[in-house]
């Protein structure tokens, strides 16, 4: 008898070790679903989500850089989703992203879906770990009905679509102070020229005219880059960017010295930063969320950030045209290549094809998401290259002024160039060597460097 | 996955849990001879060891054998025969000028900071002993142990924090520098002096382990040892040295390397207070920016590869001196 019970033991163990492995992922293209009748079915927001299934009692894990405050306005934007379909969804911002989403995905303990600022760094994903699972077909016909050619490529990898862009940023904004130019009759700048005059005059009543912060934990150096990016496409062009990015010429080619040289004239002038804070070396110690906190103080009267700075103002700072704060485009530097637009984006990339991650994927690329967000956030600091989105549902003046730059066919865009390159220069030494150019390295050496660091 | 699912999966393996160690019980438990307990007691080890072997031994293994490979930037799908390096990778540690920064940066840690810390302790120590307010003291030099290394890390990067003279100041030292009427100092940014600065943290954490270990052993010294000293006319700074000291030894030498070996691993300090700019990044921080920020896993490995050497020795110190303490 005791003998029997014993086989029977081995048995039950074997048998639970085979439920433990689990099945095999399937191909993906045509969408997965969980059968039964979704909740929101009938309702006309949930038209897309309806053949994905129930999905009660299902969550989907969401893995972003994008932290308070901005997350909150994310994680509202996600309850039509979760009316339509019955399913959850768990959100973990860490600034800390790009790196513990590598360890995450080697470990075996990836999230069903990461929010990934780099193209780059996603390829490399792709090539490297095969973990990503190509977007499904309803995706990939959002993606071709609201974006444009130009953003599905970010989003590819070797001709097949992974990730469809989530949200989108203008880089190429100085923020400044209406008031405070009313008050002292200066002008926007209309070209470079006019800025760096504006800058000695500002510097001239013993006031420092720049501010930055670059500081950002693990990523420390990362704004420096879109600098460098944003000058280089007035000085060079988006034609000789392009051959940069995809390394046709050398990391430390002419151009680039010259694009680094250039925002050296405003970083690295103790004339002109770090206005409210100290001096040059500050600029790399001070928090990039702080380091245009001083124009509120008069302390600084410019602060080159992208558009999603504009979440950063403490409540109360009127983000308007004649309001406490607002932003220029960042003038062009001589007429040959006028005024290229510098942005970026996440794109939504799944490591489960679950049929709950397949639908969160096509609900955040579709039309629908992109204006439910764009209410759901209350200040400004968001707006998005889909071009369903409906501008007059932005409530900030800087949003609606992205999203018209975003979504006009004539701007000549390109995006991050450090988002687009390998992880390890990207996301690695570009942003360490620029940190230490700013605490004093010469721009010889700092591109040297990185053009030694180039994967080969 | 739905928390269902995990729910389940969580309760399959408990129940496999009880269901193994049951399949060992009944299968052994007949076995009565002497052969048959040491059949029994490798039975009730074997699960242990399997376990040591897949989560300890094969990593390491693979890590040693990853370190002699090229910058494998495929890193998850395998290394590849023709990627095969050899000592490239060690190489490029002790002649890339970074990299040997990096080196000379965890030298001067392993240094000072257990000499450091051991000394403030034992300095520490025999002077409260016995004092009024002994247990007072104690707490308040003990009370850091109780923070992790991370949040030490965040509370002296305000301690530290800069901004230019003539603005208020955020940083307590800074603050005071300026109440003084000297200029605010960058302490996070000017090297080499940064590096001592986040050994300061890491002492201030340390520091309260050693006293307290430290005081246990002095309190120990027998009393007729110390009656005979005095009887001699030894006193003060002699007593200290000739009868203190040789006589908490076996504590010290483990005080020592334990901090020692602590510090060969220092990652959460660089980490949390410079990120490792500036010229402050220590080997256990440039195995991780390495690997999974340059997707170097190659030059990781073998970085890991080199803390694992360099720690051997001390560990296997360490362990002997423990034995003898316990011995005694």
């Amino acid at each position: 008898m005791r003998s029997r019970r014993t086989r029977l033991g081995v048995a039950t163990v074997a048998v639970a070790g085979l439920v433990l492995a689990g099945c095999a992922a399937e191909e993906s293209g045509e969408p997965q679903t969980a059968g039964g009748e979704a909740p929101g079915a009938g309702q006309p927001e949930c038209e897309q989500l309806e053949q994905f299934g129930d999905l009660s009692g299902r969550s989907v894990s969401v893995y972003t850089s994008i932290i308070e405050p901005e997350s909150d306005a994310h994680k509202a934007s996600y309850e039509v989703f979760e009316e339509c379909t019955g399913a959850t969804v768990e959100y973990e911002g860490s600034s800390e992203f790009e790196a513990q989403l590598v360890v995450r995905v080697q470990g075996g303990n990836a999230p069903d879906i990461a929010y990934i600022p780099q193209p780059g760094l996603l390829a490399t994903l792709v090539r490297d770990t095969g973990e990503i699972v190509a977007a499904p077909d309803p995706v990939s016909d959002n993606v071709d009905e609201f974006f444009g050619e130009d953003w599905r490529l970010y989003g590819t990898v070797d001709d097949t679509l992974y990730a469809a862009p989530l949200g989108a940023n203008v880089k190429s904004f100085v923020w400044y102070s209406p008031k405070k130019f009313q008050q002292e009759g200066w002008e926007v700048p209309e070209t470079w020229d006019d800025m760096i005059a504006l800058s000695d005059q500002i510097a001239q009543s013993g006031m420092k005219p720049w501010c930055a912060g670059i500081e950002s934990g693990d990523a420390t150096g990362w704004p420096t880059t879109d600098w460098l990016e944003d000058v280089m496409l007035r000085t060079a062009g988006a034609d000789t960017y392009d051959q940069w990015v995809n390394h046709e010429i050398p990391f430390d080619d002419p151009a680039v010295v010259e694009a680094l040289d250039q925002v050296g004239e405003i970083l690295k002038n103790p004339d002109y930063v770090n206005g409210g804070i100290g001096d040059v070396k500050s600029i790399a110690t001070t928090a990039f969320q702080e380091g245009g906190l001083p124009i509120l103080d008069n302390e600084c009267a410019l602060h080159r950030q992208a558009s999603f700075y504009a979440a950063q103002w403490p409540e109360g700072t009127e983000v308007a045209e004649n309001g406490d704060v607002f932003a220029f485009y960042l003038p062009p530097i001589g007429e040959e290549f006028g005024n290229p637009v510098l942005g970026g984006g996440e794109f939504v990339a799944a490591f489960s094809d679950e049929p709950e991650v397949q639908a969160f994927q096509t609900y955040l690329s579709s039309d629908i998401w992109a204006n439910e967000k764009a209410k759901a956030t209350p200040g400004s600091g968001w707006v998005s290259a889909n071009t369903a989105l409906e501008i007059s549902n932005l409530n900030s003046p800087i949003d609606q002024l992205s999203a018209e730059i975003l979504q006009d066919p004539e701007a000549v865009f390109r995006f991050d160039g450090s988002d687009l390159m390998p992880a390890a220069v990207g996301s690695g030494s570009m942003w360490t060597e620029m940190t230490k150019w700013i605490t004093g390295q010469d721009t010889e050496t700092t591109l040297a460097n990185l053009e030694s660091s180039w994967p080969s | 996955m739905s928390t269902s699912d995990k729910l389940i999966q969580m309760v399959i393996a408990v129940v496999l849990f009880f269901a193994v160690m049951t399949v060992i019980l009944l299968v052994t438990q007949r076995l009565r001879s002497r052969s048959g307990e040491r059949i029994q007691a490798a039975a009730f080890v074997a699960p242990a060891l399997i376990l040591i072997t897949i989560g300890l031994l094969y990593p390491a293994i693979r890590t040693i054998y990853q370190s002699f490979f090229g910058n494998a930037y495929e890193p998850i799908v395998g290394m590849n025969p023709n990627n095969f390096d050899g000592f490239d990778n060690y190489v490029q540690i002790f002649t890339d000028s970074g990299l040997l920064k990096v080196l000379r940066n965890t030298a001067i840690w392993v240094i000072l900071t257990p000499i450091l810390a051991t000394g403030i302790g034992l300095v520490y120590a025999v002077l409260v002993d016995r004092s009024r307010f002994e247990k007072f003291a104690k707490a308040l030099i003990f009370l850091p142990m109780a923070i992790s290394l991370v949040g030490a890390s965040i509370i002296w990067k305000f301690v530290y924090d800069y901004k230019a003279t003539e603005q208020d100041q955020l940083g307590v030292l800074n603050a005071l520098l300026k109440l003084v009427g000297v200029d605010t100092y960058r302490f996070l940014l000017t090297e080499p002096w940064n590096t001592f600065f986040l050994i300061v943290i890491m002492v201030w954490v340390q520091a309260g382990f050693a006293m307290t270990v430290l005081s246990a052993a002095i309190k120990a010294i027998p009393d007729d040892i110390i009656e005979a000293a005095r009887l001699d006319g030894v006193g003060g700074l002699r007593m200290f040295r000739y009868i203190t000291v040789p006589s908490i030894r076996p504590s010290l030498i483990v005080v020592l390397t334990t901090i020692s070996i602590t510090t060969l691993k220092v990652f959460d300090i660089v980490r949390t207070a410079t990120g490792g700019q500036f010229g402050t990044s220590v080997l256990a921080n440039e195995f991780y920016v390495q690997s999974f920020r340059s997707f170097d896993f190659a030059l990781g490995a073998a970085l890991a590869v080199l803390i694992f050497i360099l720690v051997t020795p001390i560990v296997i110190y360490n362990v002997r001196q423990m034995r003898r303490l316990e011995a005694r």
